[in-house]
């Protein structure tokens, strides 16, 4: 643990109160990062407030990290240096809504819950199911990079954040984007921003476009004994006319996380599927998917009614959190790949685990992602290491493999953002505009940065 | 030019892939915006390589160079505005790879939008960013101005369908970003170059993504006879959350304009018309067609059309994607604005627009992207006369004041290029502009790559820089068919 220049809780405190500062070290533990417990936490209440911290924190040499909810502080390499917490969670206002519009802005400490509310009173929302959604926040969620299994119809949040105000590296409030849904103003700085894990900026609003909510949702699950079936379902889904909001394939072991009472009986491999649309949209989608299924030698085939579809939804979107619960020393690899070839590279992965005596379990998504659990029973991180390891040596050129969840004795094995690629001298630079004394989260992402 | 510069471009280029007369130059000096800017030369490379050694030799010579695919844009973003030489990627064409089992494709930079469309639709995909100048614009300079068009209101814009790029960097370096699979390690660097005007690098390849025809189209034609009566419309189809394909308004002066060169069948008496396009599932087409029709009749339109065929259909977005072709037919110069509004501001926007051209002696057409509040007002102008050039840009930006006003942004899909620049100090602070100066130096250090583009220049903001004349003949917002314009 490093300690803050003595000059440096006088000023801290003349910015945000002394209420909303902190150096008790008791108090702090609540801000540690893979263990390293800062010097100073501050809750500041308003972007100016923010760039003060920051310009503090140049002046005085100090590692920032921003914190929201503090639940996805995992991801990441320990920092190097670690002196403020820059707390956001008290920026948690919306600052614009238009319903008609269909174009909210807001503080990036504003809790996802707290926002779906007020979105569902205009029958809207955004489509952000992500891990510990209950109390994750704004900021949080997007600094993180987390997916949703609503990707596979909406996108990932570059796809409809429309601007954000962060403040950089010097202590400058900046902004990038707009409130409007179509624009090309100035370089999209923001897109920048999301999945950096604050090391480049410290978020402060961001603007959205939202999505109305449909007025029926269903969902259907169809079970399979072989994986090469399971996936060549999922293909066939993403090559007919249904627009699926979310199409995740997961296995047995993973089903049993997920916990979840499947209507077909639990099957080797699992495909659910839930669409939102009218009522004929979903009679259509239930022929065509039972049809597809039976043509893929589904074994069992179900429907969801709206309330079962939204809590495999959630459970799936808790993953990490529900994998968490029940093993602690789990590590969960992300790994990235055409949707052509996740059969394949499922297949591998297993074969890796198997090889190292090590339990795992599987979730993937339509859009050509895999999360690979692996489910320790004893503490044994050199074992997992040397799995996660052969999992990254077996991904090939058009894949990446990173471990957003994990015990922190695997990081101490192996750097969980994998080898850094050509591109890395691109991203210095970009770090470099944003953060030239960096000052932000070190060490913690990619390649150091 | 440096006699040594071009003979070293030759040598390693070949002769017939460098042009340097002045006959050769004139073609490469306007794009499809009102400004104009002379190269020193035009070079065409064939590959990846060559386009290194052309910023080499830039380097070593210390003299700008310019990205160009058709020369369609509308922000002067392919023009040599401090001279130098054009980087033409005509002759790097090639679609190198079409993979419909994933939905990717891989091209060249040179690839025309409709060409790559065309070459996928047996496979019943597409690439979904329409810019109306498709038939010429290349995907190269999509990705550089991050291309809309009509249907992006659906699917999003080009930046929400480019997975990878390949790119040479300003210092030298060949290097690729992204990829064919999703979530890329690291920074979203594609991002941040998608839509940078071509002022961070020189885009080599591009990795797309491509998207499944939709099963069912139905497209509708709302006729008004109040103009305020097809933007209540657009603003309630989107508060009730109904999310068409496309959604395009025609004013009554625009629609004549249109209907006289393509006969497209747009009511010659009426006030405004909405060409609203709705697809995917057949079930689901025929709910929002029957919604959009009850909210349109609800909103006072007189009739409302359905296309009967495809041949119709395709009749209708030909007057719409002709549009400017024909506003050509009348003045050989015009001014095309592009601002954005939230869509709940349409109303008073399409009136307010209305009153400052009465205000200029401008009548202003508008033909736009209703349904993303993506306005094209259209100030014709007589290029003979300096003074009217002059007031027809000061409306128009008196237009983009108002769309800043009602919370808008000052271009939705053309770009900042050597045309707005001015005008980004009413978007952006200080601290945001020297953010992204920091970006492009980040990347673009000697300053040699596109200079003079998207930042303002220093002069005040709002002070309407003298162009040079447009010369008849020369293209200057000339009609070209196929119309040029998003």
């Amino acid at each position: 643990m490093s300690t803050p220049a003595k000059t440096m809780p006088s000023r801290a405190v003349e910015i945000v109160g002394a209420t909303n500062f902190t150096d008790d070290p008791a108090r702090l533990t609540a801000y540690e990062v893979d263990g390293v417990r800062p010097g100073a936490a501050a809750r500041p209440g308003t972007a100016d407030e923010v760039a003060e911290l920051v310009k503090l924190a140049v002046a005085e040499k100090l590692a920032v990290i921003p914190t929201g909810a503090r639940t996805k502080l995992g991801i990441g390499m320990p920092p190097a240096r670690y002196d403020l917490a820059i707390d956001m969670t008290r920026l948690d206002r919306v600052i614009s809504y238009d319903p008609g519009d269909l174009t909210l802005s807001v503080e990036a400490g504003i809790p996802l819950a707290k926002l779906a509310a007020t979105l569902a009173e205009h029958k809207q929302f955004l489509p952000l199911a992500v891990p510990f959604y209950e109390r994750a926040t704004i900021g949080g969620t997007l600094a993180n990079g987390v997916d949703s299994p609503l990707r596979q119809m909406y996108g990932t949040a570059r796809d409809f954040v429309l601007g954000m105000e962060f403040v950089t590296g010097d202590g400058a409030l900046a902004k990038s984007g707009g409130r409007v849904v179509k624009n090309v103003s100035g370089y999209d700085l923001h897109k920048l921003m999301l999945g950096a894990i604050g090391s480049l900026g410290v978020m402060t609003r961001v603007n959205f476009k939202t999505f109305p909510l449909a007025a029926e949702t269903r969902g259907w699950l169809a079970g399979f004994a072989r994986a090469e079936e399971a996936f060549a379902f999922a293909n066939s889904i993403r090559k007919s006319p249904l627009a699926p909001q979310t199409l995740e394939i997961f296995d047995g072991p993973a089903a049993a996380l997920l916990g979840s009472t499947l209507p077909i009986g639990r099957t080797e491999w699992s495909v659910a599927i839930s669409v939102a649309g009218n009522e004929r949209v979903l009679e259509r989608s239930a022929g065509d998917l039972q049809n597809m299924s039976s043509n893929a030698n589904a074994v069992a085939f179900g429907a969801l009614d709206a309330a079962a579809a939204l809590e495999l939804c959630a459970a799936i979107r808790e993953f990490p959190a529900l994998t968490a619960n029940k093993f602690t020393d789990c590590a969960i690899a992300k790994v990235t790949t055409l949707p052509s070839q996740m059969d394949e590279l499922a297949q591998r992965l297993r074969r890796i685990a198997a090889n190292s005596s090590l339990p795992f379990a599987i979730l993937a998504r339509g859009a050509g992602i895999i999360y690979f659990a692996v489910l320790p029973t004893e503490r044994d991180a050199p074992a997992i290491a040397r799995c996660m390891k052969e999992i990254f040596a077996a991904t090939a050129d058009n894949q990446c493999a990173t471990i957003p969840w994990c015990p922190l004795e695997l990081k101490r094995e192996m750097n969980i953002w994998g080898k850094a690629r050509e591109d890395f001298p691109l991203m210095q630079r970009v770090k470099r505009a944003f953060d030239p004394h960096g000052i932000f989260a070190p060490g913690r992402f990619v390649g150091g940065l | 030019m440096d006699r040594h510069l071009l003979n070293e471009l030759e040598q390693f280029l070949g002769k017939d892939c460098v042009l340097s007369r002045p006959e050769d130059l004139l073609l490469y000096e306007y794009d499809g915006s009102v400004e104009v800017a002379r190269p020193q030369c035009i070079v065409f490379p064939r590959t990846a390589a060559d386009v290194v050694r052309i910023v080499g030799l830039a380097n070593r010579y210390k003299i700008p160079i310019v990205g160009r695919g058709a020369g369609t844009g509308l922000s002067g973003g392919a023009l040599a505005r401090e001279g130098g030489i054009i980087v033409s990627f005509a002759r790097m064409n090639q679609i190198l790879e079409i993979d419909t089992e994933n939905q990717r494709a891989v091209v060249q930079p040179g690839v025309v939008n409709s060409d790559l469309n065309a070459a996928v639709a047996s496979a019943g995909l597409h690439f979904a960013p329409d810019p109306s100048s498709q038939k010429a614009c290349t995907i190269g300079g999509n990705v550089s101005e991050n291309a809309g068009g009509p249907h992006t209101l659906a699917y999003g814009v080009t930046t929400n369908h480019i997975l990878g790029l390949e790119m040479v960097m300003p210092t030298g370096e060949l290097v690729r970003i992204g990829g064919k699979a999703v979530d890329a390690r690291g920074y979203d660097l594609c991002g941040l170059f998608v839509g940078s005007e071509g002022t961070l690098a020189l885009v080599t390849e591009v990795t797309v993504r491509l998207t499944r025809l939709p099963e069912a189209v139905k497209t509708l034609l709302a006729i008004y006879d109040r103009v305020d009566g097809a933007t209540e419309t657009v603003v309630e189809i989107t508060a009730r959350g109904i999310t068409p394909a496309a959604c395009e308004m025609l004013d009554g002066w625009t629609l004549r304009a249109v209907e006289a060169w393509v006969h497209a069948g747009f009511p010659l008496d009426s006030a405004a018309v909405l060409l609203i396009e709705v697809d995917g599932l057949r079930e689901a087409v025929e709910q929002h067609a029957k919604d959009i029709s009850e909210v349109c009749k609800m909103h006072g339109a007189r009739e409302v059309r359905v296309a009967r065929d495809a041949a119709e259909r395709d009749l209708l977005w030909k007057g719409r994607k002709n549009a400017f072709g024909a506003v050509g037919r009348l003045s050989p110069t015009y001014y095309v604005q592009d601002g954005v509004i939230p869509r709940t501001k349409l109303p008073q926007t399409l009136r307010e627009i209305d009153r400052i051209g009465k205000e200029n002696g401008f009548e202003i057409g508008n033909i736009f992207h209703a349904g993303d509040g993506n306005l094209h007002p259209i100030i014709l102008f007589d290029a003979r006369e300096p003074k009217q050039f002059e007031r027809a840009v000061s409306t128009a930006d008196a237009i983009i004041r108002f769309c800043i006003e009602m919370g808008g942004a000052i271009t939705g899909e053309h770009g900042v290029g050597m045309e707005k620049d001015r005008l980004m100090p009413l978007l952006f602070t200080e601290a945001d502009l020297a953010l992204m100066r920091r970006v492009r130096d980040a990347f673009n250090p000697a300053g040699l790559l596109n200079p003079g583009k998207i930042f303002p220049t220093g002069k005040g903001c709002g002070e309407v820089r003298i162009r040079p004349m447009p010369q008849r003949g020369s293209g200057v917002g000339a009609p070209r068919v196929g119309g040029d314009h998003a």
